[in-house]
């Protein structure tokens, strides 16, 4: 029953990423990330991460993507002109790159092997990802990290107003 | 119940191909960011696969402070496109080339 919904996670999530991919127009293109983003929350919450799966979709859809949404929408961008009227390589480039990058990975991933324990969650697992444990761990082990992380999201607070500031 | 740890890391790794080819491929700057968002998420997957599976919460600690990066770096990444935007009327990375020698 999990491995069906696995792979139906899994392939939901690289079609909706490669249409993404595919599509010409930028909005559809977001909308397709954010299926992917949807896809993605679930197979956290298959790995037993229900803080990061709520925050995928916090964060993410409801947050990052409203941005992009909001910027496209905001310049009115047309649609993209097509990639191989005028440069074909690219693409084919870009495939190859692409194609070696995929077969890379994979063969460290799988061949040159796995953990001993990546067969099965361990039963430690299933309290990992909730609110308390990672609570504990980001101002206990983390705090340090954690807090930096506010200055960070001040500092690019700041960096956005003054960039998107219009001038005088 | 059985699904291996090699199968969400084959799942994560395809992602991030597919991200890269967007990003070697697509020419609007928007469409080239949210292609990087993907990959980001990609990794993010890898990282909460091996924190579960090894059963220990410094991964997802790690996914929790990459979703901080992620935040800023759209808020700063769209504050320059809307810059770049409204300097040169396109967001078409082969017409924005004045960093180009």
């Amino acid at each position: 029953m999990e491995s069906l919904v696995f792979f139906f996670l899994a392939a939901f999530a690289v079609t909706t990423a490669v249409l993404m991919v595919l599509q010409r127009s930028p909005l559809v293109s977001a909308i397709y990330l954010i299926a992917n983003f949807f896809a993605l929350a679930a197979l956290y919450l298959l790995l037993r991460a229900q803080l990061l799966a709520v925050l995928q979709i916090v964060v993410y859809t409801g947050a990052i993507m409203v941005l992009v949404v909001f910027v496209i929408m905001l310049l009115n961008l047309g649609e993209e002109a097509r990639v191989h009227t005028r440069i074909a390589i690219r693409t084919w480039v870009a495939i190859v790159l692409a194609a070696g990058l995929l077969s890379e990975i994979v063969y460290v991933f799988v061949l040159s092997g796995t953990p001993a324990e990546g067969t099965t969650l361990p039963p430690a697992a299933e309290s990992l990802g909730t609110v308390e444990s990672m609570g504990g761990a980001l101002f206990g082990a983390f705090l340090l990290p954690f807090e930096i992380t506010s200055l960070l999201l001040l500092v690019s607070i700041l960096g956005a107003v003054v960039l998107a500031k219009k001038k005088g | 119940m059985d699904i291996p740890l090699s199968y969400y890391l084959c799942l994560s790794a395809v992602l991030f191909v597919v991200g890269t080819a967007g990003v070697l491929t697509r020419r609007n700057a928007i469409v080239v960011f949210m292609c990087i968002e993907l990959m980001l998420n990609s990794v993010n997957l890898t990282l909460i696969a091996f924190s579960s599976f090894l059963g220990s919460i410094t991964g997802q600690v790690l996914v929790f402070f990459a979703m901080a990066v992620a935040a800023s770096e759209a808020a700063v990444g769209l504050a320059i496109v809307i810059a770049i935007y409204r300097n040169r009327q396109t967001v078409d990375i082969d017409k924005i080339n004045i960093l180009k020698w």
